[in-house]
């Protein structure tokens, strides 16, 4: 592998674990979102 | 380790984007949210999101999975050899794990947040798209578009399964006519695309049965789809804003079918008359879902 090969793998890692993060963090505040709403929607029937 | 594979750098995010056919999905999310809008009862704006988002990833799902399975169709067609899988810059497995557990997380978040009728309805979708159309029709009918088009008319019904619950006749109307619009649609697009479908030996109809045949077979089902557009209106589910919207609409597309239905390909032809009506076909069903839902607000 030369070092232009290497760096590119570390690249798309990056970008792909930056990706993944954004994606994980919005997946948490999503449900917690949906816990939200589906405890107001208990209460309001 | 397969020693004839390439070991290919891992996928940039990107090109996992690139899977799910965004610009197919906008279309998918917007009727599905237009069919959410024209339900009678409000939906919480979190859960209707959430619905929203689940019908997106679904899309993208079955889209990711149908570029896996057709990677060798992409390789031989100009339209779509630049895709990550026929480019060559992603693995196939990638692909299919990607389609498969995108497509699991979609339908479990519907079912977990929404509710469990919208997480069938959007199961079946993916799996006609995929099983049906993609793996069984597409290489072996030149009605692949005909019946694979039921997949993309999903949507719909999925946005009113998850406000209501259940499934009325309105999303059914709006189910036909999405589904009755795809073979004008498709075909107006494989009359100018068609060298490249035969290069692929895919069997769409203008290289199956030639193109008199497509063309009399796009006139042929606009006259169902153009009754399914209508139909809401003088069935009394909607007010006269979608009836006159609805009219017009389906009067210029009917008016450009009629071009491209009465005409034969010359030498050196530009397909204006094909291009415009793929073109319009689009706007055509921008417009008229907004013009439901517009009329559906008006009337509540």
């Amino acid at each position: 592998m030369t070092p232009e090969d290497e760096k590119l793998i570390r690249r798309r890692q990056a970008g792909r674990a930056r990706v993944m993060a954004l994606l994980l963090g919005g997946l948490v505040l999503l449900i917690f979102a949906i816990s939200i709403a589906k405890i107001q929607l208990g209460m309001h029937g | 380790m397969d020693t004839t594979t390439p070991l290919l750098p891992p996928a940039d995010w990107r090109d996992f984007l690139a899977l799910t056919k965004p610009r197919v999905m906008t279309l998918v999310v917007f009727t599905g949210l237009c069919g959410m809008l024209a339900a009678p009862v409000g939906v919480h704006p979190v859960i209707g999101f959430t619905a929203i988002l689940c019908i997106a990833l679904g899309a993208g799902a079955a889209g990711a999975l149908n570029q896996w399975y057709e990677a060798d169709i992409d390789a031989a067609m100009r339209r779509t050899q630049q895709r990550p899988l026929p480019a060559g810059r992603m693995d196939r497995q990638a692909a299919l794990h990607f389609g498969v557990g995108l497509s699991a997380f979609s339908v479990i978040l519907m079912g977990l947040a929404v509710n469990l009728t919208a997480a069938a309805i959007l199961l079946v979708s993916i799996l006609f798209y995929v099983l049906i159309y993609t793996v069984w029709l597409k290489r072996r009918t030149p009605q692949n578009i005909v019946i694979g088009g039921a997949a993309g008319a999903f949507p719909p019904m999925i946005g009113w399964a998850a406000a209501t619950g259940d499934v009325a006749l309105l999303p059914f109307l709006m189910f036909l006519l999405v589904f009755l619009w795809t073979p004008p649609h498709f075909w107006a697009l494989a009359l100018f695309v068609k060298t490249d479908y035969a290069n692929a030996g895919v069997p769409m109809l203008p290289v199956v049965a030639g193109e008199r045949v497509t063309r009399h077979q796009i006139g042929l089902y606009t006259v169902p789809m153009a009754i399914a557009a209508v139909a809401p209106w003088p069935l009394g589910l909607t007010g006269p804003l979608y009836g006159i919207a609805s009219l017009v609409l389906t009067g210029i597309f009917a008016a450009l079918v009629l071009r491209v239905a009465t005409r034969r390909q010359g030498e050196g032809d530009t397909m204006k008359p094909e291009k415009r009506l793929f073109s319009y076909s689009i706007l055509y069903l921008f417009v008229i879902f907004g013009a439901l839902v517009a009329d559906r607000w008006m009337m509540a």
